[in-house]
């Protein structure tokens, strides 16, 4: 029973980056926009919150400097292809390209080839709700966890009742028909650029300021692919975005906790296992996927 | 004084282009070397200037182009079919693995015909690897993006897990694949330097790429569906059967770029073969303008800059990751430089 | 004298170097419905585009109840009381029929859907439009979503309301519908631009009339004090002198194109082609006729090897042709006019490439390209067909008529045995149309059979020997065309009963 809360807190702690990062993917493609900057967004902004944080000794500080990281690249994004109506994955991978860059190149000015990379002090604490019973090895979890969970149902609530879910959704669905309607389907893309910047932002800090309270070369690793990965998954709806969200977590909890009991497995197929998952997916829904429909489609109007 | 307006562009002008996006670049990038507390000057002569000037470093050149020429030629197939083949990365690593598995079990046969079947099988392992992203998307118009962008992550789990498992060497426990047998390496081309049989390829690549693509009717029957699926269909264009099979010559072309890496230069498969080749071939083909005199251009300059980032690192204490900010930022303005395409400069009145 | 709400003052807008519109002056009251009438490509929509900020103009005015506005944005207009029903719906389809009307206008941050349903429903009541707010659009007839839009605009306020081409899309009997809201509107207060092309729905609505010739405001008439034979003649500039057929000319009742059962679903499953059969003669002009929608383009699709049908055959000359390959068909010897020509030609490959590459395999060599057979031939074509261009051109910098000229040209210089014709004069200029036309029965005299769909009734009264009428994906009209007027074939285009003549 232990072993299974434990994996299972594992789990949650391993999902929320992923969450944060798929949940802020999530709310730019309904709004049209694949965001392919996603991983070096989260590179960056897991920089720049542990260097504010290491420099300024305070977590906040490095919190909100991981957020507006975020928000700023996205805007980058949101210059390059709702502005200037580029080729959103090539965008995207410019970006990502350039914001990994720049947190290595940052990193090495900043603390120099040094053999040991710094760490924090302290980095974010973890908040045990439940103290004393069985379920305290699910429930100790970093206070980012448990607003990752809350964001799920409200990102969706907020995508289904509000005006602003209603003009983002209108925008990533006919962005002709919002522009008739008399919305700035600019802005309205800007707004959710800005949104999901900030939990990609999120998503960055709490690599670096709670997890492993340091930034290394790898500390993103791909997480941002699967969060693209898990978007579709996720049929582009928070509540099923978390599922696949905790199916990722899951399968590499067990990995961690296989490889830790020298089970011997290529504990790498499990890894792989969410990227095999979504192309199945992907093929078996095929034409039918409810892609928001105007993804990747840049919107000008005609004759400007 | 010039004006834009909106209309076809004379040649000078998109000539000019590449240049003001390299301009551009380094005017940005000015500020990174700033912050770095250097002068942006020196830097950018230490990287783009001084290599040319020396032979070890004019060959290391060639050496790195080799890869980047490869992908971005690969890239450049795809692309210009309208297929977003963002998976060169994954099917160079099928290529390169391809080479490690055979390789070493060549070593009975004489060089040339070991090189073939090295060539054969790098070719082999890009196009499988390319092929299931290709069909979901002719067949069932699933957006290739995602799919191959995440099968590079597939496949490189999958040779993590060969490298940590059976390959891992038993003594020193180096994450190594067994080396290629010695008649399988590639040659020298130029002596005195690493310079090896996959520039030479990659040169007959770009050649056959201009070929293709300006002389034959399957080149322009690529460039149709490229550039508007409709109407080629409606000319009688096959555009699933065009696109899929760019899309596989792309996969193979992205694998010749892995086994030349594993054959031309390590002689084994290590993690981390490629730092990011097959997306810096992205930028080869964007910047190059998805022609084959351009992507020869980008190749060779986005080697001088990693060539250059490097020396200058050692030199004059830049990070090395300069080269990357350069390269991404190239590909961005790139992007933005290139909607000036679309006008023409007017003299105003 | 009441001020004009809304008055324009020498609006201009060119696109490169075409110019849509030149110095049109023109003024609007309270409660009066104007027709802006123009012929295909006279400046209509560009002119009521600027009107509703999608458009900024070149040069002159607009002023809103005597004072000068900038509407640089359709947010703008609907600010200043301007609502725009265009002629391609802009509905999200898979919101719902309310989501649709309140986007933008939401009143409150948060959305209860019960309170908004019965927002719209009240709305819809009070100008008399029948709607269910909870419907999705996509499930929405043409002539329901039609509604939607026009409540979309009243429910933002507009005192001025644009509808362009709005009968473009409905059944005779769904016009008079249509008039009989736009006539309650008024009432209340509301101005109307009623954009169309037909004289009759001009003379039917209106107060005034005001005609459009290429890009000029060429007259504004007291519609009680005009003609529909005095508005056409400012129409077109002239009076109008039909394209003669030659009536002399016997179609011959040899078969050239014969196609049986063509049945295609949609996505969802729905039949679009029920079980479509019809025989081409050759040395004939078959008109197709119908409201859009109604399966005209599924069979333009399947006669120009876009698209393979879930059943049926085809056959050319006796022999049977492979479905869904567009090379096939042309090399049997099938002329074809897309329906929509940006999807004719690719943009941005030279004028050559696109005049050769329908028959590229004329051109090849072992793979190679004879690239100066293709320049040789395309200079042929361009000159045979007058097309102002060179060869080395990139196709989207030419105007409609001569990309259009670049289809014709490749497609009827080969002499093909029949030419499905879609659309082929839809938004080109009246030089171009009349050079179209005369290109169509030119090929009918030659022999070929000439399949010709389009939704401009004229146009198929004017040229066809034989007229059939699509409604509902199927075939249910069948005329000769002497024997076929506007009325008849209105009635059959509504579906009411099955007419032969």
């Amino acid at each position: 029973m232990d072993f299974l809360f434990a994996l299972l807190g594992a789990t949650l702690r391993i999902s929320t980056p992923i969450l944060l990062a798929a949940l802020g993917e999530t709310l730019i493609e309904r709004a049209g926009i694949l965001n392919l900057g996603i991983e070096g967004t989260m590179v960056l902004s897991a920089f720049c919150g542990f260097v504010v944080a290491h420099l300024s000794g305070s977590l906040w500080l490095g919190l909100v400097a991981a957020i507006l990281t975020g928000i700023l690249l996205c805007s980058l994004m949101g210059l390059l292809s709702v502005t200037l109506n580029l080729n959103q994955h090539v965008a995207g991978l410019g970006i990502t390209l350039l914001a990994s860059g720049l947190a290595l190149f940052s990193f090495r000015l900043v603390y120099g080839g040094s053999s040991t990379p710094p760490s924090l002090d302290h980095s974010f604490p973890q908040l045990a709700i439940f103290k004393g019973t069985v379920l305290e090895p699910l429930f100790s979890q970093y206070g980012i966890t448990y607003v990752a969970l809350l964001l799920v149902p409200l990102l969706g609530w907020l995508l289904q009742n509000t005006a602003f879910g209603l003009r983002l959704r209108s925008v990533g669905e006919n962005p002709e028909a919002a522009d008739i309607a008399g919305l700035n389907v600019y802005w309205v893309r800007y707004q959710a650029l800005i949104v999901g910047g900030a939990l990609m932002g999120l998503a960055g800090a709490f690599l670096s300021l709670a997890q492993l309270g340091a930034f290394t070369h790898g500390v993103v690793n791909g997480r941002g692919w699967v969060a693209i990965a898990i978007v579709i998954f996720g049929n582009w709806q928070p509540s099923k975005v978390l599922y696949g969200a905790l199916l990722f977590g899951f399968l590499q909890a067990l990995q961690l906790r296989l490889q830790a009991q020298g089970i011997p497995l290529p504990y790498e197929a499990l890894l792989a296992l969410p990227y095999i998952i979504t192309i199945v997916i992907l093929a078996l829904a095929g034409r039918n996927a409810s892609y928001p429909a105007a993804l990747l489609k840049p919107y000008r109007r005609e004759g400007a | 004084m010039f004006r834009l307006e909106r209309g076809s562009p004379p040649v000078w002008w998109r000539a000019l282009l590449p240049v003001l996006a390299v301009l551009i670049t380094f005017l940005l990038v000015s500020l990174a070397i700033w912050a770095a507390g250097a002068n942006p000057l020196d830097v950018f002569y230490e990287m783009l200037i001084k290599p040319l000037t020396k032979r070890t470093a004019r060959f290391e050149i060639l050496v790195q182009a080799t890869p980047l020429l490869l992908t971005g030629i690969a890239v450049t197939y795809a692309f210009a079919a309208g297929y977003y083949n963002i998976g060169a990365e994954g099917q160079l690593y099928a290529g390169a693995l391809m080479g490690a598995l055979l390789g070493p079990k060549l070593g009975g046969l004489p060089p040339f015909f070991a090189i073939t079947v090295m060539l054969l099988a790098g070719f082999l392992g890009g196009v499988l690897w390319a092929l299931v992203p290709a069909l979901l998307k002719v067949r069932l118009n699933v957006d290739e993006v995602v799919t191959t962008l995440l099968l590079n992550s597939v496949i490189i789990f999958f040779i993590s897990a060969l490298l940590n498992g059976v390959w891992r060497d038993p003594i020193s426990g180096w994450p190594r694949s067994p080396s290629i047998a010695e008649s399988a390496q590639f040659p020298g081309i130029i002596p005195r330097s690493r310079v090896h049989l996959g520039f030479l390829l990659a040169i007959l690549a770009v050649i056959s790429l201009w070929w293709i693509l300006k002389k034959t009717r399957f080149g322009l029957e690529l460039r149709a569906a490229g550039l508007g699926k409709e109407a080629a269909r409606f000319m009688g264009v096959p555009v699933a059967k065009t696109m899929l099979t760019a899309a596989l010559i792309s996969g193979g072309i992205a694998g010749l770029a892995g086994v030349s890496e594993v054959a031309g230069v390590h002689y084994y498969l290590i993690d981390g073969i490629s730092p990011g080749y097959g997306y810096t071939g992205i930028i080869v083909a964007t910047f190059g303008g998805l022609q084959a005199l351009g992507v020869t251009i980008a190749g060779l300059f986005l080697a001088l800059v990693d060539t250059g980032a490097l020396s200058a690192s050692r030199s004059l204490g830049i990070p090395v990751y300069l080269g990357d900010i350069i390269q991404a930022t190239l590909l961005i303005v790139t992007l933005a430089v290139l909607l000036l395409n679309r006008y023409r400069p007017v003299r105003s009145r | 004298m009441p001020l004009p709400y809304i008055s324009l003052k020498n609006l201009c807008k060119r696109f490169g170097s075409l110019t849509a519109n030149e110095n049109v002056s023109l003024e609007l009251y309270s409660g009066e419905v104007l027709a802006l009438l123009g012929e295909n490509g006279a400046g209509k929509t560009t002119l009521t585009k600027m009107l509703y900020g999608i458009y900024q103009p070149d040069d002159g005015e607009i002023f809103l109840a005597g004072s000068p506005v900038r509407f640089r944005s359709p947010a703008d207009a609907i600010r200043g009381g301007v609502g725009f029903v265009s002629q391609h719906f802009s509905l999200v389809p898979s919101f719902t029929v309310a989501e649709n009307i309140v986007l933008g206008r939401e009143g409150a941050a948060i959305l209860y859907k019960e309170a908004l349903n019965n927002k719209v429903k009240q709305a819809a009541e009070r100008f008399g439009l029948k709607l269910e707010p909870s419907a999705l659009v996509r499930d929405l007839s043409v002539g329901e979503q039609q509604r939607v839009e026009i409540l979309k605009a009243l429910y933002r306020n507009c005192q001025l309301l644009i509808l362009d081409e709005p009968t473009a899309v409905l059944t005779p009997q769904d016009v008079e519908k249509l008039f009989a809201t736009l006539r309650h509107l008024q009432n209340q207060g509301l101005s109307v631009i009623i954009i169309t092309h037909k004289l009759d729905e001009a003379m039917a609505i209106s107060q005034r009339v005001a005609v459009l010739r290429l890009g000029k405001l060429v007259g504004v008439e007291a519609t009680k004090k005009t003609s529909a034979r005095e508005l056409a003649r400012l129409m077109v500039g002239r009076d109008t002198v039909p394209v003669t057929k030659n009536l002399e000319h016997d179609a011959e009742k040899t078969v050239a194109l014969s196609a049986k059962n063509l049945t295609v679903k949609d996505k969802r499953g729905l039949t679009t082609l029920k079980e479509v059969s019809l025989e081409l003669h050759k040395g004939e002009v078959l008109g197709i006729a119908g409201v859009a929608g109604n399966g005209q383009t599924e069979l333009v699709d399947v006669l120009t090897g876009m698209r393979e049908p879930e059943s049926g055959s085809l056959s050319l000359n006796g022999k049977t042709l492979t479905l869904g390959n567009a090379r096939a068909f042309e090399m049997a010897g099938v002329g074809r006019i897309p329906e929509d020509r940006l999807k004719g030609v690719v943009g941005d490959l030279s004028v050559a490439e696109n005049l050769t590459l329908e028959h590229i395999p004329q051109f090849t060599q072992r793979g190679h390209l004879k690239t100066g057979a293709m320049t040789q031939e395309a200079e042929r074509l361009i000159s045979a067909f007058q097309i102002k261009a060179k060869a080395t051109d990139k196709a989207r910098t030419l105007s409609g008529g001569n990309i259009q000229k670049i289809i014709l040209a490749r497609t009827l210089s080969r002499n093909p045995s029949v030419v499905i014709a879609a659309q082929p004069t839809r938004g080109l200029d009246i030089g171009a149309t009349t050079f179209v036309h005369e290109q169509l029965l030119a090929q009918k005299d030659r022999g070929a059979g000439v399949l010709l769909l389009s939704e401009d009734l004229d146009e198929i009264l004017r040229l066809s020997d034989r007229i059939l009428v699509m409604y509902g994906g199927s075939i249910v009209g069948n005329f000769l065309a002497h024997e076929a007027n506007v009325e008849t074939l209105g009635l059959v285009m509504a579906g009411s009963k099955h007419v032969s003549a």
